[in-house]
């Protein structure tokens, strides 16, 4: 069963057709799944004030029901420095369409995963796992599973991988830790079972992953269009 | 709901038989069961009359006899009255060959059957459809006898979605010797899907291998499909068409556009340890295989026999290629291998793996170093590669070869080129359940099933 706020903030995306990163990012934060330390600002005072809270260097976005894909407008910027440069920032991009304000957040390192979801026609809920970057849009290196997913179901994935080695500390760097990213798949699965009649995708892109464990440092959610239409969860999907 | 009546009847109705039109579907269903079929067979048209000096009923209820199976071939517009009649005379089930409704755009014609048949749980198949193929107990199929290729009876069921690929694949099967138990077309699969005949087929005693030719499912039906045919005792094969559209959902989301409908299906299918056949010539050769070795799992680790240095060349290509391991023997190995051997190939022979008997060889060396290979515990599984035109080899070598099968359990899969020629060799292999390829690359795809097929 999803938590009444759970479901509140899936309503709260409907004016838009989708949850954008920090609704997204407070919705698996509730429901227990690894995200970084963030805040959601709305204007720049704000903005420096939350700089201050959550320490430089750090990450800032935009945040716009229209930008969907925020790197292509120049809307991302990693390891802001200090006050002189998020002031930068917010002016160069307060100016996009739909300006709805900024994501702060800590700088999270670690391999980049691609985490997915998607309410498949013929079989439901399915789950997809890549490795992020040239991996998944060149050589599209996906491992896909009907949910509900075990813990060996997500090993065989990880399995499946063709960059798999990359996982276990290739050339020296520091291997990621399997247990964890497990454990990330499984809740996120198990999650997902009872979001299936609101949602039509899911993208978290990238999951970082390191020794220590996942963090989810981009997501988004698309919702599903008889939930968008009617506000009621597609009851064809239910069970 | 019980499908007994459709796979088995002792009597059937043909209903829309025509007194003008010999060529009619109807006639060519009804003559083929009166003269070829062990079923008591009845002609049916409102007009009544006679055909062939048989009787034509002018309804199913003015049958005398009670009627286990209904093949319905009137009209599309007619075909709800008809069912209707057939349901009030307790028929008990149909096949409706009529085109003339979803496909052609008449949604509600289509649901006007299936409300029918759904208040009574009335078992039909189709419309659109060619129906059932049973080798000696029943056949639907509007296509003359004569120039339908009809496999063997066996114990390989198929499912398909389209008429004409079945047929293709009956055809297919004739030609590479795999033998069916039925044939099932199921048209716009209205209301008896996959996952019913998955059902009964599963339970059903003559069917060991169970194949699906699929177009797409409903939505979420492929789901409850998997999850029944996981729990499958029996092998099941899909073999999928449009692989290349990558649906209509819009693309918002590198999820989406990464997991697109096929990419998906294959998945899934392999999650839950169905095998997917990606082309017919993948299918053919499953069926072969696990229909002659239905419970052996192997890992995969092949030992290869031939009479030529090239073949066994191409066979390792094909299994390394394929994800099969093609160990290379152990000294000690090696050297019994080679003491089995008679003296003029001895010295000459390649024993490493794959093993090169050489053109000199005699069939007791393929004998022997087949009983070798069965002793050796690091390969599970023997690729033979015969060529038949060696001068020292008879065409009882596949027999022969059969019973050393038979005594070890080591799946053993041959190739021999399939010419009318070389058919005795072939029949001693088949007759005692040894696969036999017509390619190098067939015999490897027959390998590599054994390796997938998980026993659920």
């Amino acid at each position: 069963m999803l938590s009444n706020e759970i479901v509140a903030m899936l309503h709260q995306g409907r004016k838009n057709g989708w949850l954008m990163e920090p609704e997204a990012k407070s919705l698996f934060a509730s429901a227990g799944l690894p995200v970084p330390r963030f805040a959601w600002a709305r204007d720049l005072p704000e903005s420096l004030q939350c700089a201050a809270e959550i320490g430089y260097p750090l990450v800032a976005k935009v945040v716009s029901p229209a930008v969907i894909h925020k790197s292509e407008v120049g809307g991302v910027a990693v390891g802001i420095a200090d006050d002189r440069q998020l002031q930068v920032f917010y002016e160069k991009i307060s100016g996009l369409a739909g300006f709805a304000g900024l994501l702060l957040e800590e700088l999270a390192a670690g391999i980049e995963m691609i985490v997915g979801a998607k309410i498949d026609y013929q079989f439901g809920l399915i789950i997809m796992l890549g490795i992020g970057g040239t991996s998944v849009e060149i050589y599209r290196d996906v491992a896909i599973r009907m949910a509900p997913l075990t813990s060996d179901d997500v090993y065989s994935m990880l399995h499946e991988l063709k960059g798999g080695q990359l996982l276990s500390g290739y050339r020296g760097k520091e291997a990621i830790s399997k247990e964890k990213l497990v454990r990330v798949l499984v809740d996120f699965a198990e999650l997902l079972h009872d979001m299936v009649p609101y949602i039509e995708s899911i993208d978290l892109n990238p999951l970082l992953c390191s020794g220590e464990g996942c963090v989810i440092a981009d997501a988004r959610i698309m919702l599903g269009e008889v939930f968008l239409k009617t506000g009621g969860a597609d009851p064809s999907f239910a069970g | 709901m019980n499908l007994s009546s459709l796979f088995a009847p002792e009597t059937v109705a043909v209903i829309g038989v025509s007194a003008s039109n010999d060529r009619h579907p109807a006639n060519v269903i009804f003559s083929k069961n009166l003269l070829r079929y062990p079923v008591k067979t009845y002609a049916v048209n409102v007009k009544g009359g006679s055909i062939d000096g048989e009787e034509v009923f002018s309804s199913v209820s003015a049958i005398p006899d009670s009627i286990d199976l209904a093949v319905i071939a009137v009209r599309a517009e007619y075909v709800p009255a008809v069912l209707a009649e057939c349901i009030d005379a307790a028929v008990k089930s149909a096949i409706i060959i009529s085109g003339g409704f979803s496909e052609a755009g008449h949604d509600d014609l289509q649901a006007s059957l299936v409300k029918l048949a759904s208040g009574v749980d009335f078992p039909f198949v189709g419309p659109n459809c060619l129906g059932i193929y049973s080798p000696g107990v029943v056949d639907t199929f509007f296509l003359p006898a004569e120039r339908m290729v009809q496999p063997a009876a066996g114990d390989v069921a198929v499912v398909s979605q389209s008429g004409g690929i079945l047929v293709d694949l009956l055809v297919k099967f004739a030609r590479e010797g795999v033998g069916i138990s039925s044939a099932i077309s199921i048209g716009n699969k209205a209301y008896i899907r996959e996952l019913q005949l998955l059902e009964f087929l599963d339970a059903d005693p003559h069917t060991g291998v169970i194949v699906f030719y699929v177009e797409g499912f409903a939505r979420n039906e492929g789901r409850a499909f998997v999850q029944r045919a996981a729990k499958c005792r029996k092998p099941v094969i899909v073999l999928k068409a449009g692989k290349t559209s990558e649906g209509s959902q819009a693309v918002s989301s590198h999820t989406a556009s990464l997991a697109g409908d096929y990419r998906v299906f294959a998945s899934v299918l392999a999650q839950y340890g169905i095998i997917e056949a990606r082309n017919e010539l993948e299918l053919v050769s499953y069926c072969e295989a696990l229909s002659c070795y239905p419970d052996t799992v192997i890992k995969g680790r092949v030992g290869i026999i031939s009479g030529s240095g090239g073949h066994g060349a191409m066979a390792v290509d094909a299994c390394v290629g394929g994800g099969l391991v093609v160990p290379r023997f152990t000294e000690a190995v090696q050297q019994s291998l080679r003491n089995s051997l008679s003296e003029n190939i001895r010295t000459i022979a390649s024993v490493a793996n794959p093993v090169d008997l050489t053109g000199s060889a005699v069939e007791n060396d393929f004998i022997a170093a087949v009983e070798t290979f069965c002793e050796i515990p690091d390969i599970d599984s023997i690729l033979l590669l015969m060529l038949p035109y060696l001068p020292g080899i008879s065409t009882d070598l596949g027999a022969r070869l059969s019973k050393v099968y038979r005594r070890h359990g080591k799946p053993l899969i041959a190739y021999v080129p399939h010419v009318e020629k070389y058919s005795m060799l072939i029949e001693g292999f088949e007759l005692n359940r040894v696969p036999v390829a017509s390619s190098i690359e067939s015999a490897v795809h027959m390998t590599h099933v054994l390796r997938r097929c998980r026993l659920c």
